[in-house]
């Protein structure tokens, strides 16, 4: 199989879209989460959805088919809380090693069917790390600024063990994503470089922050150019931003890390902004529209999409992105 | 490392050091001297030390803001002292800083001869830190694992000129050092060589030791060695220590500072820790003392250490004031109370708003006062995008320290024997870890004597509806920032609905909305549900929501969100539409009756020429006015808004005196021409008009969206009275105009470049024409047509429309059809009466006209028709006898999309 490495120096390659907004559509009840396994699971487990990787793993893997079939290049583990940070809210900590495995396994399976289809277009398996429901530099009580619900070795920790079951799972790369703390995934970078180190491996390693709002920084408060100098201390194969804000909100900030980073660059921005309601109204053109602008301007290497994304948005980037040359990357491969 | 990685790009960043805080610091060959702040620094500052042995953090602090408003670049903590636990004061310490976005823009050293406390220091730490310092002090293997660690971190390295021998002290050993320390860390740990930053070790000349006199000068050459032989690093230091002999002589201290520092940073020392108080401008050196300065650090002469002690003696020292800029503090006292609030500066807060309690005679006015006026510039800041999250926390701070002076007052002003005003339980919804807002809104009701019960934040449903039975409260709050959020509050209210609660729900949160609040939430519970997303409204809501009469208020409040979410459905998407003939079918039902229906005292058409402007002054709607010029608010109150106020009235003035010039000079002129006539609802949807034996017939629109029960789809139509009712009813229409001369005084302002002006000539004739329109209508009402002689109505009544009948105008929502222009350019004569015309687009010119229909029914009202769908359109090109194409055309932006 051809190297990520040298694909991105010919073509803008292409993230899936949500995961969660496909799940949706199923309508999943708390029956259906839990399944057999866990009819007895003493807590509440609707919206546990990296769960339904164990107790709906069709649906998992229907949904990567859609994003394959749409022209995705990337696909992402549906492992998007599975540390034992995030799964503590289940009472599933010690579930993490199996949900991580699984996930990457499944989205394997289904990726390399399509890479035996057409060996020309090899699919990707991105292990999701996300950035866990608590912050390492911020408070959350504003009595007490001194006050960390989480530190960065608890974080590391639970990265770490993220990461050997996703890459255990067959994930191919790792994104590191939706960081809204930076320090959390620097905590997560170290993991990974301890991961590396302990087996001896390689893994490109995609990182990818969020900005909040409209004062163009991370909810820890950092603009995009220190956010990128924070996260630039390992080897990475992609920086860029993801969710929060939608395509057009983006542009600028990815024109910075465009401009400063010797990385490739990444972005998978969600369907527009949130309406009153919380729900992503762009359509599949207008955010492909947008993403058109990306590819012109020679902003990025990967594109996707976050949430409210599906893979009728997924298809038109796809279909978008393949008329352009990716932002350029090593003039001596 | 993979291939992809070592290579250089395209892109091809230049290996510079690149730091971070919360902005970045890239240091670039060509950026000046990079200054670290060092009084953080336990070792270095007797007071920092004190404050920390104190656990006197505030103060603390405030010594780093300090240094940050005094120019440094990076801050330098230190904590290594026998009597405190270092670890634990670094992190508490750099916790406290990253908490302050005045300080923790910039990057942190983290300075400790400890690797656990700098390792502690490293983990706290979001940005690119510099780590001071390393080095091969303990051998190799150790100097190899810090290293690695110090990069899998992500921070820059301060290597110092030391190894398992000692310390360097002259030139051979510096670069030895340095040249050994560099290729360990660039070859074996792969460290990039721009992260390092040597420190090549500042010690004191003239110390009157033979060994000491190449001090500066060895220093200075090594530096130039190092910058030239170990490509893309960074040489720093402490330059205090080379004056260290003249301790108590700050004048020969402060010139030896500026001439080590020139020559050393023009051999390559691009960092380093001075203290910008002890600087004296190398330039502003005396020449002599400058003289006997160099020969010292420059070892020019064998005998300038003894030189320089006598010239000393000589030179009186003068100590140099502290830079910190305090004179805001000379401001008035909300002033410097708001500006402790944006900044979240709060060392002063507690005495500015004791001198704010002694002005006022209750307590809480303070609050409600001095301080919300403060946190209402930060609101707004921050929803403009220029503060940030966690400068907001930091204002909350503040706020909160604010009140926590102020409560001991309020409680001691209180009536020993009330009670709590009310029991009010405040959380943030599960999943959701945002509670500034809640914390605000909290703070602000407690100190209006609420009893707060809160539950912090992710709290699942089960608690907060547990805690709300076990406490008996009074109002239930929730907040939440993130999407997910708005689902937990409907899950809320359904609970709330299902276990019979009849307490209030307030909801409030950066992604909550009045919409939400209307459409999801309030109809999954019976009683009162209110959105609240500023903290100065929720005092009044929760006193409105809990005073004993509230009943008219929670009917009140209930009736308003339903009347909102009944508009905000029918302007929704996914609409259903009826066809054109189930539309008519549920047309306005007018119970016509004679007596509605008042013939006009003057029937026809009547021409004003030249109308007195000083007439229309009075109906002026001065919103829209500063609309136009993108400043929003409604006036009276823009004038006096936070924000754009001062810029508003400046504007204002500026508006007084173009539009007293206009009254004066009689530059623009005022034309009307309007029409009343008979007139009856014909087929459906048409208006017949006659006049002078010839009819005319206006086409208008009907609604098609579908409704909720008992609400018509109307169209202007309906309240003309049909002409099988047999009762003869009238309408009128009319074109006003104050346009004539704007074009030409604007042009002459252009002339003269002054597009201020210009624009303001077009934007006050433009609200003269509605001014004479609003003032036409009145005279129509009251006069010519007279269906109404008892109005005493002023402007604001005037403006929200609180008259009887309507003068909706072609092209606007009521009937967003421009084409119906022509038919009342034709039945009024309009451009002979008074020379306006319509553009091939069917705009007036000139452009400051208005135009429209008049209808006269009690039951006549303003409405929008929305979306048409292809039946209406067919029907109207039919009605018109135009092609479909060109009724397609003008309906355009009316017109559904297909389903």
């Amino acid at each position: 199989m051809q190297k990520i490495e040298d694909i991105l120096n010919e073509r803008i390659l292409v993230l899936d879209g949500a995961m969660g907004t496909m799940l949706q559509r199923y309508k999943f009840e708390e029956e259906d989460f839990r399944g057999e396994r866990f009819k007895d699971w003493p807590s509440d487990l609707k919206g546990n959805n990296d769960l339904l990787s164990l107790t709906q793993p069709k649906a998992i893997a229907d949904v990567h088919r859609a994003y394959l079939d749409a022209g995705a290049d990337i696909i992402e583990t549906n492992t998007f809380s599975g540390t034992t940070i995030a799964m503590a809210d289940y009472g599933m900590e010690a579930l993490v090693y199996e949900l991580n495995y699984e996930s990457a396994r499944i989205a394997k399976q289904v990726a390399q069917e399509y890479t035996e289809k057409d060996p020309s277009k090899p699919r990707f398996v991105a292990g999701s790390m996300g950035p866990t429901n608590k912050t390492a530099s911020m408070s959350p009580d504003v009595n007490d600024p001194g006050y960390r619900a989480v530190s960065f070795d608890e974080l590391r920790k639970a990265y770490k063990q993220q990461v050997e079951a996703l890459l255990d799972g067959g994930a191919d790369l790792l994104l590191v994503e939706t960081i809204f703390d930076t320090l959390n995934a620097k905590a997560a970078l170290f993991a990974i470089e301890e991961v590396k180190d302990e087996r001896n491996i390689e893994v490109p390693v995609m990182v990818s922050g969020t900005i909040t709002d409209a004062s163009g920084r991370t909810l820890s408060g950092q603009t995009a150019e220190a956010f990128l100098i924070s996260i630039s201390h390992i080897p990475i194969l992609s920086v860029g931003f993801n969710c929060a804000l939608g395509a057009k909100q983006l542009v600028p900030h990815l024109e910075v890390i465009s401009a400063k980073t010797e990385f490739a660059t990444s972005a998978h921005p969600n369907a527009g902004l949130p309406n009153a309601f919380g729900e992503y109204d762009e359509t599949p053109e207008q955010m492909a529209a947008q993403i058109k602008e990306y590819a012109e301007k020679g902003l990025v290497n990967i594109v996707g999409g976050c949430c409210g994304t599906t893979p009728e948005h997924i298809k038109q980037i796809a279909e978008v992105v393949k008329n352009y040359k990716p932002r350029l990357l090593s003039v001596n491969r | 490392m993979s291939a992809f990685n070592e290579k250089r790009t395209t892109h091809n960043q230049e290996r510079v050091l690149r730091l971070s805080g919360l902005e970045p610091l890239v240091i670039t060959p060509e950026s000046n001297f990079i200054n670290v702040g060092e009084r953080t620094n336990v070792a270095g500052s007797k007071l920092f030390l004190r404050l920390i042995k104190e656990e006197k953090f505030d103060e603390a602090l405030a010594i780093a803001r300090n240094q940050v408003e005094g120019g440094a670049q990076i801050i330098d903590v230190n904590m290594d002292d026998g009597l405190i636990d270092g670890k634990e004061a670094m992190v508490k310490f750099l916790n406290l800083i990253v908490s302050e976005p005045d300080i923790a823009r910039v990057p942190i050293m983290i300075d400790s001869s400890k690797w656990e406390i700098i390792e502690a220091g490293l983990q706290v730490v979001q940005g690119k830190c510099v780590v001071n310092s390393i080095s091969l002090k303990e051998g190799e293997e150790t100097f190899i694992h810090q290293a690695k660690l110090i990069k899998r971190y992500g921070a820059a390295v301060i290597v110092m000129a030391f190894d398992e021998v000692g310390q360097a002290d002259n030139y051979e050993r510096r670069i030895e050092i340095a040249k050994r320390s560099y290729d360990i860390l660039v070859n074996k740990v792969k460290f990039a060589p721009e992260d390092i930053i040597f420190d090549l070790n500042i010690f004191p000349v003239a110390t009157g030791m033979e060994e000491h006199r190449r001090n500066a000068i060895d220093f200075i050459e090594a530096t130039r060695w190092v910058r030239k032989n170990l490509p893309y690093c960074s040489v720093s230091g402490g330059v205090s220590n080379v004056s260290f002999s003249f301790r108590g002589n700050n004048t020969v201290r402060e010139a030896m500072h500026s001439a080590f520092l020139y020559h050393a940073i023009k051999a390559g020392m691009n960092m380093g820790i001075v203290n910008p108080t002890m600087l004296e401008v190398y330039d502003d050196i005396p020449k002599d003392l400058l003289e006997h300065v160099e020969d010292v650090l420059l070892d020019r002469r064998e005998d300038a250490t003894e030189r320089l002690l006598e010239f000393a003696e000589t030179v009186v020292g003068t100590a140099k004031e502290s830079k910190v800029d305090l004179s805001w503090r000379e401001e008035p006292l909300q002033d410097r109370i708001t500006r402790a609030l944006v900044k979240g500066i709060d060392q002063y807060i507690v005495e500015d708003v004791e001198e704010a309690r002694l002005s006022v005679e209750q307590p809480l006015e303070v609050i409600e006062g001095h301080l919300m006026t403060g946190m209402n510039v930060v609101g707004d800041l921050f929803g403009s995008g220029k503060m940030f999250l966690p400068q907001v926390v930091k204002s909350a701070r503040v706020m909160k320290k604010a009140v926590a002076h102020l409560t001991p007052y309020i409680e001691a002003s209180k009536d020993k024997n009330t009670k709590a005003a009310g029991k009010i339980l405040m959380a943030t919804v599960k999943g959701d870890v945002h509670d500034i807002g809640k914390n605000i809104v909290s703070v602000v009701l407690a100190c209006n004597n609420y009893e707060i019960v809160d539950l912090g934040v992710m709290v699942p449903p089960e608690k907060i509806i547990n805690k709300a039975k076990e406490e008996q409260v009074d109002i239930i709050g929730l907040s939440g920032l993130i999407t997910p959020s708005l689902d937990e509050m409907v899950f809320l209210a359904k609970e709330m609905e299902r276990q019979n609660f009849n307490v209030p729900l307030l909801i409030g949160g950066a992604t909550t909305s009045k919409a939400h609040t209307a459409v999801k939430i309030d109809p999954m519970y019976s009683h009162s549900v209110v959105h609240v997303n500023d903290a100065s409204r929720a005092v009044t809501v929760v006193g409105d929501l809990l005073h004993k009469d509230s009943e008219n208020y929670k009917k009140s409040i209930k009736l308003d969100y339903e009347s909102f979410r009944e508009k905000f459905l029918n302007r929704g998407k996914q609409k259903e539409y009826l066809s054109l003939e189930e539309a008519r079918k549920n047309k306005l039902q007018i119970d016509w009756n004679p007596s509605d229906v008042k013939e006009p005292s003057q029937l026809g058409i009547q021409v004003l020429e030249d109308v007195d402007l000083n007439l229309l002054r009075d109906y002026i709607d001065w919103t829209p006015f500063f609309r136009s010029w993108d400043l929003h608010g409604k006036y009276p109150d823009i004038l006096k808004d936070e924000v754009v106020g001062e810029h508003a009235t400046d504007l204002f003035k500026d508006a007084q005196v173009m539009l007293q010039r206009i009254f004066d000079e009689k530059l623009l002129k005022a034309k009307a021409v309007f029409g009343l006539f008979p007139a009856n609802q014909i087929n459906g949807d048409d208006i017949e008009v006659v006049t002078k034996g010839e009819e005319a017939i206006f086409r208008t629109l009907r609604q098609q969206s579908k409704k909720r029960e008992g609400v018509p789809n109307i169209a202007l139509a309906d309240f003309i009275a049909p002409k099988e009712s047999g009762i003869e009813d009238y309408i009128g229409c009319f074109c006003v105009s104050t346009g004539f001369g704007a074009q030409e005084l604007a042009e002459t302002f252009e002339k003269e470049h002054d597009d201020y002006n210009s624009i303001m000539v077009k934007a006050l004739a433009d609200r003269l024409a509605e001014a004479f329109a609003e003032y036409l209508h009145k005279e129509v009402r009251t006069n010519y047509w007279g269906y109404t002689d008892d109005e005493q109505l002023d402007n604001t009544a005037l403006i929200a429309e609180q008259y009887q009948g309507i003068r909706p105008a072609p092209g606007y929502p009521a009937c967003p059809d421009h084409l119906e222009k022509l038919t009342i350019w034709e039945l009024l004569d309009v451009e002979k009466n008074i020379g306006v015309t319509l553009t091939e687009s069917l705009a007036m010119w000139p452009a400051a006209s208005v135009s429209g229909y008049y209808f006269a029914h009690p039951q006549a009202k303003y409405f929008g028709l929305g979306k048409i769908t292809q039946d209406q359109v067919a029907d109207f090109a039919n009605r018109k006898q135009i092609t479909l194409e060109k009724a397609q055309k003008w309906l355009a932006p009316n017109i559904a999309d297909d389903h």
